[in-house]
């Protein structure tokens, strides 16, 4: 083999991989991704039943309700329109009423939301961004006092 | 005084980086010897400065001067010693004080064991190496200070982060500091090569046994910090393809692609516009995964609070020298020369596809970590990348690869022989085959996966020993001489065969606790019992029990399996009345590789107990795997040519086999 064919079988080669790799990262963003939506987004984007979604808000206070055998529910709201969320488990060590939360599931057909896993967050100062988003955008996001001061970092934390 | 003494090393550090950024720079250009000799002179002062610097801070946080405005936000009085120690990089100020110290520490390693190097090379790369220095040194001056003061000072701190206050903290961080900013030393030995405009073997193997440590304590890095959420988070997970993680592992890939070409550089004096782009590459991702942690631009549930001027002064970090980086490698490496050509089927081919198909896998997490963003800016779309994406992309592209891994030693340079390479794989091939029938025989209707991961997996390993086996002449001389011949083989081949057997320990512990772990979520009272694979776990009882700053609540199980009594474990969980925080301190059996994971949930209003049980087959061998991989890095570092390093005559290097 030449010097020029040996570096086109290189090339070639390499675009092969390189569109085999972006084939498959073209099929799996079409299967594999989680749309985030805020409880107003759920209800007026008619989220299909079943689809699998993130749903994030603020825990509503007084909303939250531990039935049998790990069974909890609790409604999450942006301040405008809440979601009645359920979910068989354990909640993580942060979770809180009037605190964000973000879960992931799937709308029933009858409109609550069956979450599998409820996400935490690792300091009480944290707010998950797309939550504090969905606030800002109903117009209740309030900048409180010590918010966003300087928490520990998350690269140590890693 | 202690934090302004602090403070002013700090600022003199910065200033010696100017003079190392420039003076040496000026001296390589104009072939001054005296000028030259600066840099090694200055990194060793600037280490010295910055570690006063960081050792005045750590003083501030054994002394609990909650006048710091850092340690007041991160420490109590009554924190154990050694966290007050970690402490000190378990928030962003501080942890940026580490990664400088260690980038002055690599920094002042190259100016003491540099010896060796060409003057204006060694001027050129520590001149590099004070740029990022001083980019950092600034941006923790300007943004952030872990000096700053307050004017009253509080009389007790606001404690460190519970999750933090682990052992874990201890190890991790600087371990995956080592790693990332050891990435910069190959990064500045490329530049100055672009600068210089010359660049051989002998440049390759004086930089790949800095690539090789900091690959190492990267691995090591990544792998302790999966051990650490693994126990410490409480939900049994070792990896979340979070964007941190991602952030960290994406270095590591090109790490390793870039260890492998350069053996082709070093070897073949081959693919060298390659390498070089590769080390750009590397530290850019290293610099990358900095900007994606302090930024919180993503969202990860690693991420805390954080601020936005930061972010801005990260990203400028990030411009000006991965676009400096490439731009000047576009402008000067064309004029590089040519290296030996090679067939496609030969071990340079085989370094090339496992650089192909590394950075294609390193490009797909990039694309996952950072495609949610790019959506949001473009359509305000948010959405979430996870454990399925990279399912479907990274593991078929490292499928390949894996494969490939035992033909690679197996073939000679230049020009190999794929069929021969092939019939000298047929243990492997048939362990492999054995050990997926016997999977497939054992788990009976199982997941359908397992029984070819595990096969692979096997064929990996056996695959790994044949070239050692081969050379040795292992089972077909007598043993003595098969030892003599095995201390004659050089550590680098050594180190090649237990790096890449681990590579299938590591893939055997994935499959096994993927598609093996058995999970059982229930709510105890005192006297029940819960049973996972034979092992029955019967609570006995809650007891409350102070800590030095928290309280916990600890639930006691006996372990019994077939009746007879195993162990005693007590997972709980703790309150930290400062942060109003809680955590959960999972509890683990360890049986061989395999663990029993046990973690605690909320006490409900019928005093019953949620409880989180794991049977983990084998999962151990994820963290040993990478420990062993670390020790094949390590013995490849002992090699003797590594250690002679420096331009020897080829004859004379070949009359050197390592010892």
């Amino acid at each position: 083999m030449t010097r020029k064919q040996r570096r086109l079988t290189l090339i070639g080669a390499g675009l092969g991989v390189l569109g085999l790799a972006a084939g498959l990262v073209l099929y799996a963003l079409n299967d594999a991704i989680v749309f985030f939506n805020s409880p107003t987004d759920v209800l007026e984007k008619n989220v299909a039943p079943g689809a699998r979604i993130r749903l994030g808000g603020l825990v509503k206070p007084g909303t939250l309700t531990r039935g049998d055998n790990l069974n909890v529910r609790f409604e999450v709201t942006d301040g405008n329109k809440s979601v009645l969320v359920t979910h068989v488990g354990i909640l993580p060590d942060l979770f809180r009423e009037g605190q964000g939360v973000v879960t992931e599931g799937a709308l029933e057909p009858g409109g609550t939301f069956k979450a599998e896993t409820v996400l935490a967050k690792h300091d009480e100062t944290y707010m998950p961004k797309e939550v504090a988003d969905a606030l800002k955008k109903q117009g209740h996001w309030k900048t409180e006092g010590g918010y966003g001061l300087a928490g520990p970092s998350k690269g140590a934390a890693k | 005084m202690t934090p302004e003494f602090g403070h002013y090393a700090l600022v003199l550090a910065l200033a010696l980086a100017l003079i190392q950024a420039t003076v040496p720079l000026w001296g390589a250009r104009t072939n001054d010897a005296a000028l030259m000799s600066v840099a090694g002179s200055t990194a060793l002062a600037q280490f010295v400065f910055v570690a006063a610097s960081f050792a005045a801070l750590t003083a501030c946080y054994v002394a609990s001067d909650f006048s710091v405005l850092n340690v007041f936000q991160n420490s109590h009085s009554a924190m154990p010693l050694v966290y007050k120690f970690t402490s000190v990089w378990g928030n962003h100020e501080g942890s940026m004080l580490l990664w400088v110290l260690i980038l002055a520490l690599f920094g002042a390693l190259v100016a003491l064991f540099g010896a060796n190097l060409p003057a204006s090379l060694k001027a050129n790369v520590l001149a590099v190496q004070a740029w990022i220095a001083c980019a950092f040194y600034l941006f923790i001056l300007v943004t952030s200070n872990p000096f700053a003061r307050l004017a009253h000072a509080p009389a007790e701190g606001r404690d460190l982060n519970p999750i933090l206050q682990d052992i874990g903290l201890a190890v991790h961080p600087p371990l995956l500091y080592l790693g990332y900013v050891g990435f910069s030393i190959s990064f500045s030995f490329s530049i100055a090569a672009l600068i210089d405009g010359k660049i051989d073997a002998a440049w390759a193997r004086w930089v790949r046994p800095w690539t090789l440590v900091a690959w190492m304590f990267l691995a090591l890095g990544i792998a302790m910090g999966s051990y650490w959420a693994y126990y410490e988070l409480g939900w049994g997970g070792w990896w979340f393809w979070d964007p941190v993680e991602n952030a960290s592992l994406m270095p590591w890939i090109a790490g390793t692609a870039l260890l492998h070409s350069a053996v082709v550089m070093e070897k073949r004096n081959a693919l060298k516009v390659w390498t070089i782009l590769l080390a750009i590459l590397t530290f850019s991702l290293s610099l990358l995964g900095t900007f994606l942690v302090r930024s919180g631009v993503l969202t990860s549930v690693h991420t805390f609070a954080t601020d936005p001027s930061r972010g801005v002064f990260i990203l400028g970090i990030l411009v000006v020298f991965i676009g400096g980086g490439l731009a000047l490698y576009a402008w000067r490496a064309p004029a590089l020369k040519q290296g030996g050509i090679f067939a496609p089927i030969s071990r340079e081919g085989a370094l090339v596809f496992n650089n192909l198909f590394l950075t294609a896998a390193c490009a797909t997490v990039f694309v996952g970590t950072l495609y949610p963003l790019a959506l949001e800016a473009l359509s305000g779309d948010k959405i979430s990348v996870g454990a399925p994406f990279f399912n479907l992309t990274f593991g078929p592209l490292f499928v390949p690869l894996l494969i490939a891994i035992p033909f690679g030693p197996l073939l000679a340079w230049k020009r190999g022989d794929l069929l021969g390479a092939g019939q000298r794989l047929i243990a492997a091939v048939a362990l492999g085959i054995v050990a997926l029938a016997a999977t497939l025989a054992i788990q009976r209707g199982g997941p359908v996966l397992a029984p070819f991961g595990i096969g692979l997996a096997v064929y990996v390993m056996v695959g790994a020993l044949i070239d050692p086996v081969e050379r040795t002449g292992l089972f077909r001389v007598p043993f003595a001489t098969a030892l003599a011949r095995a201390r004659g083989l050089p550590r680098s081949a050594w180190g090649t065969a237990v790096a890449h057997f681990a590579a299938g320990m590591l893939l055997f512990g994935v499959i096994a606790e993927s598609q093996w772990n058995a999970e059982r979520i229930v709510s105890m009272k005192p006297g029940d019992t819960v049973s996972v694979r034979g092992y029955d776990l019967t609570l006995d009882g809650l007891l409350p029990r102070p800590g030095p700053n928290y309280r916990e609540l600890v639930a006691r199980f006996t372990v019994r399996q077939g009746g007879a009594v195993v162990d005693v474990l007590e997972p709980s969980k703790r309150t930290f009345p400062q942060r109003q925080m809680s955590t959960t301190e999972a509890a683990l059996l360890t049986r061989g590789a395999s663990q029993l994971y046990l973690s605690l949930g909320e006490v409900g209003p019928d005093g019953a107990i949620a409880v989180r049980l794991y049977h983990k087959p084998m999962v151990l061998l994820i963290w040993l795997g990478a420990v062993v991989m670390v020790l094949g890095g390590a013995l490849s570092l002992s090699d003797r040519r590594l250690r002679v390093g420096a331009p020897k005559p080829a004859r004379k290097a070949a009359l050197q086999p390592a010892e």
